[in-house]
């Protein structure tokens, strides 16, 4: 049974985007293949840890599991749109300062969690933190240095801010 | 994933006649925190995805004193752990909503989704089920409420028929000195759940009038542990007969042994989660 492909519009990264993709694929494989934005990560394929992980309309998600058509009429922020052109995110500044990352695999993820989470709350408490960073796994590290990070710029927002890129 | 025909609906009426008219051809998607592995694991093949996620209708959560709370089917996992109204009214949900799954899963997952996908291990039907909650279930052909706590079958089985869907899940308002609380226990963290209780207790002149078990990750079903809710039942609570209860729910709960823990494993927390579950759902019921 060939089925036909739909149209999508959505915006990514600021920028409104019409693909004609196959209904049967997902957000992380919108982004990845069709849009050439391999930051979100597939890893684990049973919607568990994270590394897929972007903001669709503010909300951090896991775009392996979300549907693409469900991303219609949506606006979806992945880390290729975190820095504004060479001037980086605070929080990817923090986590370059911090040694946060290994092999960076999960990084993607936990950025775009990480700024979804101090979004909406921008003072987290450290246990708060590190709960709410549950689900992004992390192989290499060992969590500590990206949670020193992430509360980093939640207690120092103006440092983070002034900083160059 | 395997070629399925996308039907995005925006009425529930759309949404119930396409189902009338596919019946096993079709899946309905929701967040699809649980239905995209399946999908994605080519474990379902559905010709037709019938996505309900956008229906402004099934999106709400209504607070009457006398005739509880309603909430839409689409409520998500997030809404309700941020909740104000059901931080005040039914603590215990946005409580257990901190330890289902991830921030991510929640933003995303809705309970009604959750709930007919119906995960045995799953958090938040065991609360649900001590707060004798109700799912309404509608079709092109009428509409019917089922107590949850008959809502579940077997593994991943619901009493959810072909050409219906959950629209509701309705919560009778809390009699007083009431108290629930749930106790879960894994691994790690954010990892698969070992076991789970959820106890209601709701106290009359110092005895109890009322008591409700539930149980998660140990049966087919989250399931109620109706002898050790005897044990409870019209007596004056203390350590020791919460102690029994405990036992009794242990003997009750039919686990599996499986990569995660064995059924002894299993059966022992069950006995030290219903104590503690018991212990707290009282001091709330002294408190309320």
């Amino acid at each position: 049974m060939e089925l036909a492909k739909k149209w999508i519009k959505v915006t990514v990264n600021g920028e409104p985007r019409e693909l004609l993709i196959k209904p049967n694929i997902t957000l992380l494989d919108l982004l990845r293949d069709y849009l050439g934005l391999t930051g979100a990560k597939m890893a684990c394929i049973s919607n568990s840890c994270g590394a897929c992980t972007v903001i669709l309309d503010g909300m951090a998600v896991k775009s392996c599991s979300v549907l693409a058509m469900q991303a219609e009429g949506s606006e979806v922020l992945t880390v290729e749109g975190l820095a504004e052109g060479d001037k980086l995110h605070p929080l990817q500044q923090a986590f370059i300062d911090h040694a946060a990352f290994q092999c960076g695999f999960c990084t993607p993820g936990k950025l775009m969690s990480a700024k979804a989470l101090l979004d909406e709350n921008p003072q987290p408490t450290e246990e708060e933190l590190r709960r709410d960073m549950e689900g992004n796994l992390c192989r290499c590290t060992g969590y500590k240095k990206y949670i020193e990070a992430i509360m980093d710029v939640a207690q120092h927002p103006v440092k983070y801010s002034a900083k160059e890129g | 994933m395997r070629e399925f025909e996308y039907l995005r609906m925006n009425t529930l009426q759309e949404a119930c006649s396409l189902l009338s008219e596919y019946k096993e051809e079709a899946k309905v998607l929701a967040g699809g925190q649980s239905l995209l592995t399946l999908l994605k694991l080519n474990m379902i093949s559905p010709s037709y995805l019938i996505d309900i996620k956008f229906i402004p209708e099934l999106n709400y959560m209504d607070f009457d004193e006398k005739e509880g709370l309603k909430m839409g089917a689409l409520t998500t996992h997030r809404t309700v752990e941020k909740s104000p109204l059901l931080k005040e009214k039914f603590p215990v949900l946005p409580e257990t909503e901190l330890v289902v799954a991830s921030v991510q899963t929640r933003n995303w997952g809705t309970i009604g989704g959750t709930l007919v996908h119906a995960d045995p291990i799953g958090d938040i039907a065991p609360p649900l089920i001590v707060l004798d909650s109700r799912a309404k279930l509608i079709s092109a052909d009428g509409e019917r409420t089922v107590p949850l706590a008959e809502f579940f079958v077997d593994f991943f089985m619901t009493v959810v028929e072909e050409n219906e869907l959950l629209c509701e899940i309705q919560i009778p308002a809390l009699p007083a000195h009431t108290g629930v609380d749930y106790q879960k226990f894994s691994t790690i963290e954010a990892g698969i759940k070992i076991a789970g209780a959820a106890v209601m207790v709701s106290l009359d002149d110092g005895l109890c009038k009322d008591a409700k078990i539930a149980l998660s990750a140990v049966a087919p079903v989250p399931m109620r542990a109706l002898e050790a809710e005897e044990i409870l039942k019209g007596k004056p609570l203390d350590d020791k007969l919460i102690e029994q209860a405990a036992q009794a729910a242990a003997a009750e709960a039919d686990p599996v042994t499986d990569m995660h823990a064995t059924d002894e494993y299993r059966r022992e927390l069950v006995k030290v989660l219903v104590k503690r579950a018991a212990k707290m759902a009282l001091e709330r019921a002294k408190a309320a």
